[in-house]
This record gives C-alpha cells, structure tokens and sequence, in this order.
C-alpha cells in the first residue's frame, strides 16, 4: 500500500488534488462570485438585491474557502509555484485581494444600515469583489499557456521580469471573459434554483447570454491554444523520483505542443466535451425548471473547463518564456516526499468530513429565498 | 531617494498583520463568550440568554468580516512579498497552514453562516452545537497559525537539503508539538480570551452607567467578569516566556527584553524598570527584583539564562561554522556525489543561516573579513529599548486586567454591579486596552526575532521576493489607503450597533424594534 505512495504517485496525485480544490473553489465560490457580478443586472430594487444576496448569505463564507485552501494547499504541496505565481502576479493578486476583502465586507456591512447611498456603494462593492477575481483568474490561466517572464539563480531566488499590463494580453483577456462567463453561469444557475419571480426570471435572461458567451469563447480559446500558439515541451529525460529543482531539465517550444497530451491520449477529448455539452444541458434545464439538474450540469461545465485546461498543460504549471529550462512542472517544482505525504493523509481525513458538513449545511439551508422571508427577516438577515 | 523593497515589505506585513491581529483575539474570545450564553439559554431556557448571544453575536459578526478579510492578505503575501522564504520553508510552513484551512478555517467558516442565518430552522441543541463548532474552529484555527508561527521562532523538526536548496520536513510531530509553538498558543488565545471579556465588559459598563437595559447588562457583565478573570490569570502566568529558553535566539529575546547585557549568576533578578543605554551596553536606574527572571525564564534557581554580549560571541562563532557549511554547499551544489564534501557539510549545516546573515552586508560571504563578522554578529541583537518597553507595558496590562476582572468578580458576585459608578467608568475606559496589550505582545516576539525571519535559518533581507521599491510602495500606500477606510468604517458600525443596544436589531437608525414591527405590519 505505502510502495503506491512513493514520490512520483504523490507528485501526481497532489497535482491532482490541486486541480480538485481548483474545482471545488469555481463550483462552490464560483457561484457566490457570479452572483455578485451580475447582483446590477438581476436585481433592481433594495429587496430584490437582498434577495439575491440572501441566497448566497449562510454559504459564501464557507465557500471562499476553497480559494484559501487552494493557496494553502498550492504553498504546502508546489512551494515554488506559490512563490512564483504570487510574487510574479503581484498586482493582479492585489487586485483579486482587495476584491476579496470587499466581498466579506460587503455582504456583512451592506444591510446594517437603512440608506440607500450606503446600500449603493456595497453594490458596487460586491460587483466589483464577483467581477475582478473572475477575470483576473482566468487572465492568470491564459498566461500559463502563453508562459511567464521569470528565471532562478543558482541561489534557486527568484527574478520575475514582467510587469502587470503584459499580462492583459489579448489572449489572457479571451481567458479571462472564458472565466467570467463561465461563473456568471453558474451564479445565474445557482440563482434560478434558489429564487422565485422576476429575479429567477433575469437569472434565467443572464444565464443564456452567459451560456452563449461561455461557448463561443471556449471554442476560439481552444482553437487558439491549438493552432495559435506554442506550447511547450520537456526535451530531457524526467525523472519524477528526483528532489525538486527546475533547473535540472531542459526545455523547447514546439507549435501545437499544447495538444500532444489530446493527440497521444484521445480519450482527454472528454473534458472539452462536458464542458460544453454541462453548459448547453445547463441553459435547457433552467429553461425546464429544472434547477437541481441544471446546477449539476453547470457545475460539470466549471470542472470539464478546468480539466480541459489541466490536461493540455500537463506536467507543466507555469512555463518561463525568459528561461524555458526553469518553467516550473509537477516534477520539479513540488515539496519533499515527507511533507506531501503528511498533506494526502490530512486531506483524505478532512476533505470527506468538509464535503460532509457542507451538505448538512445545504440541506439545512434549503428552499427558496423570497421576497416575503428577506422582508420579514430584516433584522436577522442580509 | 532608494527605497528598499525589504524595508517596505517588512512595513506592509507587519502594518497588515497588526490590522489582522485587531480583529483576531476579539473573535477568538467573543466566539467562546457567545457559546457560553447560548449554552446558558438551552440549560435554562431565559430568553435573555439568547437575546444576549444574538446582540452580542451581532457585533461578533461585524468583526469576524473584518478578520476573515484580512486574514486572506496574511496568506497572500509569503507568496507575494516573501517569495525566497516561501521558497526556503514552504516545505514546513505551508503545512501547518494547509491543516489550518482544513481543520479549523473551514469549520469556523462554514458553520458562522448557521450561526446567523439558522436559528429559525435549527432545534436548540443543533444551534447550540453550531456555535460551539464555531468557536472551536476559530481556536483551533488559532492552533495552526501559531505551530506555523512557532516554528519560525524555533524552527525544529526540519533540515536543510543542498539538492533543493531548501529546507524540509524531517520530523512533523516536532513541529506541531514545538514548545515555543504550544506556550504561543496558550498564552494567545487566553489573550483573546481576555480581549473579549474586556470587550463585553466595557460595554455592559456602559449600559449600567446610562441606566439602559440593565438586566442585560448585569448578565453579561457577570458572565465576562468570571470568564475575564479566569483568562487573565491565565494570560500572565501560562506566559510566553517559558518558551524563550529553546533556542539561542529566543534566549536573545528574553536578554532583549530584559536588557540584560551581561550573563547574570543564576537565578537572574526581574529589571522592573530602567533606562536601556545600546551605544554603552548597559541598563541605566534599573530596579531590580532578585531571582525572578531566572524563575520566569527558566522555571528553575540554578540554569543560568545568557546576557546579550554572551550571546554576541555565540552568534560569532556560529558564523565561522556557518562560512564552512557555506563554502562546501558550493561545490556540492555542482558535485552532489563527493561524499567528503558532503560530510564536512553535514556536520556545519546547522549553522549555515549565520553564514548567509553576511550576505546583509555582501554578495559573497566567502569573502567576508573579521570586521565584517563581528558586525554580522552585533546585527543579531534586536531593538533592545523597544522590546524592553513593549514587554512591560503589555505585562502592566495584564496584571491590571486581573486586577479588573478581580473587582468586576466580586462586585458581580455580591450583586452590587451598579455601586461604584466610578468603577463602571474604568471598566469603559479599560475598552481599547487588550488590543495595545496584544499588538505590543505581538510586536515582542516578531520583532523580538529580529534579524531573522526563521531563527538561526533564514535572514529576513534574504526572504523577500525580488520586487521593486516602487512596486511594493505602491501596494503599501493602497493597504494604507484601503485599510484606514475600511476602519473607520467598522468601527463607526461598531459603535453604532453597540449604542443601538440589545433587543434593537433593525437596522432603521433610532427605531426601535417594537416601532419596526409595527412599521412592518
């Protein structure tokens, strides 16, 4: 049992559990954040915003979670790529970090006073803390494909040469509406479920152009992966027992490379596929009422995405365009076998037990959120 | 002017990690007072029980927004601002962390939405238990953050490996049960513990002065006396300090601290109060209490604790010791398989941090002279007049708060809450008095670190990430600019809901909430 936990299988399999918390924070917080972007669209007087608040009101707290396990859990297991990824992204991440403060903020402060100006201005607020970190995140994965300006000395320091605006490149940007659209989907979806009357009536509006949009940039994005871009390629022999050190390794860009993982294992072509197939099934069960089913079937789109994003980059995580032999890969760029041994146990003891208590929590929690219940419930909630 | 991105990124971190750390305690201390109420309503079923856990966990929700947001920026910027230490430890320091989101964050955060929003679909039972689990996770959350911060202070359990440039786990059960980590621990959440029975006092206080909802407020003035007092004895004598013997530099703390520039006879006398002199090496008009610090130090008359020019020498030789590990990791570093080199290493390692505290003054530490070393060891004595200053203002604090709680107890317990009005006074006046005690308590140690970030491993001036002056001043002015907003406006809410009083939910300003009823219906 223990041989199967040797270092090359942990390297993988915390590779995958990255991706799984990567998920289970755009499936779970991905709806909380999409909600919020489109809180100006779907809801139009003071109550009807409470109402949509309120549908995400017991939950988000526990859902933002995810993102902070996520970098816990990224700093733990790929200590480099945390290092590299924030420092490297150090205003964007300030960016998504004062939208992530807002939000808590927002939803706490917004209803503790009875002024419409006070009211407006945490509007604004929680649009911008569901709009910014959408798009800023999906900027960040269109970048990985496009490679990132960074090297190490022999000191194994770190030297990031990019600025900010580099990384509003046009494609980063395509990624970065790929994510918003895809959220706002699933907030819109998760809206539908949890909301009555003209609310889930504008979710249901939001949905489809959020469906429409998904789609098409989904596409364009993959045919621009696959044929407008290089990907990149490990030229030397890997070896996945060795300590980590990028710099062990050589390095090439090769064009279509970013499809080698799809054309060596046809099989991969199933993620792209639920992807798009989760969103049109989530557009026709909204339309048929059924909420539930509709959630699910986004929420398949939100990890079919990411999956299909995972697969194409695959042994990479951040590719150096200044110096491709230090592009940080599952292989060279995680923590000690000890410490991600420690980690699996702690996450196969307390994942499940999160996974457990959360769903109590929904079920407590379920049933529609109405105008009627936030006016009788001024007090006690949003 | 240059501006030094290690000098800012020390600025932001510890500017935000004090903002972080206003929030933190109350949570840590009202989370526990809520679940005591709520367990009093479902024992006795008195209404003003719940009343009281929902007022009071109103304003335990205005904060615990403000610390969960904040939390996030602590967890950001190793990434951001220290990307050589996330680098350098995160094999050790990025697990303690990752358990904390799983075992205790995501607890605390899931179940505070119930605690709000449930209690209409919850049985009593349920709800109690939600609160609880509530509390637990914050401590517990607590738990993790301070193992992580423990092993900067002692950093046990982990070795450096030359192949990855960094160092690893060895042994895990080490760090979770470091000593420095466990007395942290301790002695932090009892100071939370503290800051929210002073909170909760302060403002029963209050109410008793204006006459308002007395029953209330006798309530939660006895209930914040007793849990007040347990914790602030607590507080003092499960101090931090039984920790500073570990290691060498914590003994360099406590030396600080006390501005004990020469090695004393054992057991060491308590300098109450004097004048540190740096430039000269000595301690001016000092009062001193014999054998006292010996026994806080050490818990024992005859283990001698080491004064700061003693350590100076060690620090010396450690640096020597150091330039050998340094020197071989070289060519290790191009010849993993000399296994001569590699022994010679092995037996200098542990010293290696003392080497690279050169690389402050130089690229190269191999070309460091005497004089360079010698200064290279004189930078391991931290600010010694401000920790000297801070330690005693914040242990001031806390026999005062014994000393408050004590009365508070026995006025409580003779029911005479509203007897001395002047009492009631100090008792508000005491509000803002657990965070200076707690920010200067955290300041003690983090600086008390100083010059290093992970003791005897890694120098802070070697952790930062590579960033620009400018591009770190930008992000430390918007903190400042986005921070201060953001207090100003919590703390006018808090005041506002804390006027508003108990019973008095709507968020209407001025009405009450029997005029918000009828306004509804």
């Amino acid at each position: 049992m223990m041989e199967l936990l040797n270092y090359e299988n942990l390297r993988l399999i915390w590779w995958l559990f990255i991706g799984v918390l990567l998920i289970g924070f755009a499936v779970m917080d991905g709806f909380d954040l999409g909600v919020a972007a489109m809180l100006p669209f779907v809801a139009r007087t003071d109550n009807e915003r409470r109402v949509a608040i309120n549908s995400i009101g017991p939950t988000w707290e526990g859902n933002q979670v995810w993102f902070i396990l996520g970098g816990g859990a990224v700093f733990a297991a790929f200590p480099l790529l945390y290092a590299t990824a924030f420092s490297g992204f150090y205003f964007a991440m300030f960016l998504v970090l004062v939208a992530l403060i807002v939000r808590p903020v927002g939803f706490d402060f917004r209803h503790k006073i009875d002024d419409s100006r006070w009211r407006a201005a945490w509007d604004t607020c929680l649009f911008i803390g569901g709009v910014v970190p959408a798009v800023v995140f999906g900027v960040a994965i269109g970048n990985l494909f496009l490679g990132v300006p960074f090297t190490f000395d022999e000191d194994m320091r770190l030297f990031y040469t990019g600025g900010f605006w580099a990384l509003l490149n046009p494609f980063a940007l395509l990624v970065g509406v790929v994510s918003l659209s895809m959220l706002v989907m699933q907030g819109a979806t998760f809206l539908s479920l949890k909301t009555e009357g003209d609310v889930a009536r504008r979710a249901g509006q939001v949905m489809t152009i959020a469906c429409a949009v998904f789609v098409v940039t989904f596409i364009i994005a993959g045919i621009w992966v696959s044929y407008g871009m290089d990907g990149y390629v490990i030229t030397s022999e890997v070896n996945p027992l060795a300590p980590s050190n990028p710099l062990a390794k050589t390095v090439s860009t090769e064009s279509g490379a970013w499809l080698a993982n799809y054309t060596a294992n046809p099989l991969l072509f199933v993620f792209p596929v639920i992807a798009l197939a989760g969103a049109l099934g989530a557009r026709v069960l909204v339309k048929a009422q059924a909420h539930v089913l509709a959630f699910i079937s986004s929420s398949l789109t939100v990890a079919g995405t990411i999956a299909t994003a995972g697969a194409s980059l695959f042994p990479f995580f951040m590719p150096s365009s200044q110096n491709l032999d230090a592009s940080l890969t599952l292989w060279d760029a995680s923590s000690s076998h000890t410490t991600l041994m420690i980690m699996f146990f702690a996450t196969l003891i307390f994942l499940p037990l999160i996974i457990i208590y959360t769903s109590w929590i929904y079920r407590v929690m379920r049933g529609k959120v109405t105008e009627d219940y936030v006016k009788s419930n001024s007090g006690s909630l949003y | 002017m240059d501006l030094d991105p290690v000098l800012l990124s020390r600025m932001q971190f510890g500017l935000t990690a004090l903002y972080h750390f206003i929030f933190v305690p109350l949570t840590l201390g009202l989370s526990i007072l809520l679940a005591m109420m709520e367990s009093v309503y479902v024992m006795t079923g008195k209404e003003i029980w719940k009343e009281m856990t929902q007022f009071w966990g109103k304003l335990f929700g205005i904060n615990f927004a403000m610390g969960v947001a904040t939390g996030i920026t602590m967890e950001f910027q190793f990434g951001t601002n220290w990307a050589y230490y996330s680098h350098y430890v995160g094999d050790i320091f990025g697990v303690p962390l990752a358990i904390e989101g799983l075992m205790a964050f995501f607890l605390e955060s899931s179940f505070v939405g119930l605690f709000f929003f449930g209690w209409n679909r919850l049985s009593k039972l349920q709800h109690l238990s939600v609160t609880w689990l509530v509390a637990i996770g914050s401590n517990l959350s607590a738990l993790w953050i301070l193992i992580a911060n423990g092993w900067m202070q002692n950093p046990v359990g982990a070795e450096f490996n030359f192949e990855t440039m960094r160092m690893e786990v060895t042994d895990i059960t080490q760090v979770i049960f470091n000593p420095v980590a466990q007395a942290k621990f301790v002695h932090t959440v009892a100071a939370g513990y503290v800051t929210g029975a002073v909170f909760v006092l302060a403002i029963s206080c209050w109410y008793l002065l204006k006459g308002r909802h007395t029953a209330f407020a006798k309530r939660s003035f006895a209930i914040a006396a007793s849990f007040g007092l347990a914790s602030s004895l607590s507080v003092v004598v499960l101090g931090d300090e039984s920790g500073y013997v570990a290691t060498e530099h914590q003994k360099m703390k406590i030396a600080a601290i006390e501005a004990m520039w020469d090695t004393e006879e054992a057991p060491a006398s308590f300098t109450l109060v004097g004048w540190p002199d740096v430039e000269n090496r000595t301690t001016h008009y000092g009062i001193h209490i014999p054998a006292v610090l010996g026994l806080i130090g050490t818990r024992s008359i005859s283990q001698q604790l080491p004064g700061i020019n003693e350590l100076v020498q060690h620090a010396e030789q450690r640096i020597r010791s150091g330039l050998v590990a340094y020197r071989v990791l070289q060519d290790l570093r191009k010849n993993p398989d000399d296994l001569a080199q590699k022994e010679i290493f092995l037996n200098h390692r542990q010293d290696l941090g003392y080497a690279l505290l050169l690389k402050v003054f130089m690229d190269d530490p191999l070309q460091a002279t005497d004089a360079d070393i010698k200064r290279a060891a004189e930078n391991t004595i931290p600010n010694v007049p401000f920790l000297f200053w801070s330690f005693r203002i914040m242990v001031g604090l806390g026999f005062f708060f014994i000393l408050l709680f004590g009365s508070a107890f026995l006025l409580s317990a003779t029911q005479r809450f509203t007897r001395y009005p002047w009492f009631l006074r100090i008792g508000l006046l005491a509000l803002p008095l657990p965070w200076v005690a707690a920010e200067l308590g955290w300041c003690v140690a983090e600086l008390g670190r100083q010059p290093w970030v992970i003791e005897g491993v890694l120098p802070t001036n070697l952790a930062a990430s590579a960033l620009s002056g400018g591009t770190v001043l930008g992000s430390l002015l918007g903190f400042v600019v986005f921070y201060s907003t953001l207090a100003v406006v919590d703390a006018w809410l808090m005041v506002k809901y804390a006027r508003l009083g108990p019973g008095e939910h709507h968020p209407q300003t001025g009405q009450s909430s029997a005029q918000a009823q009828e306004s509804a219906s």
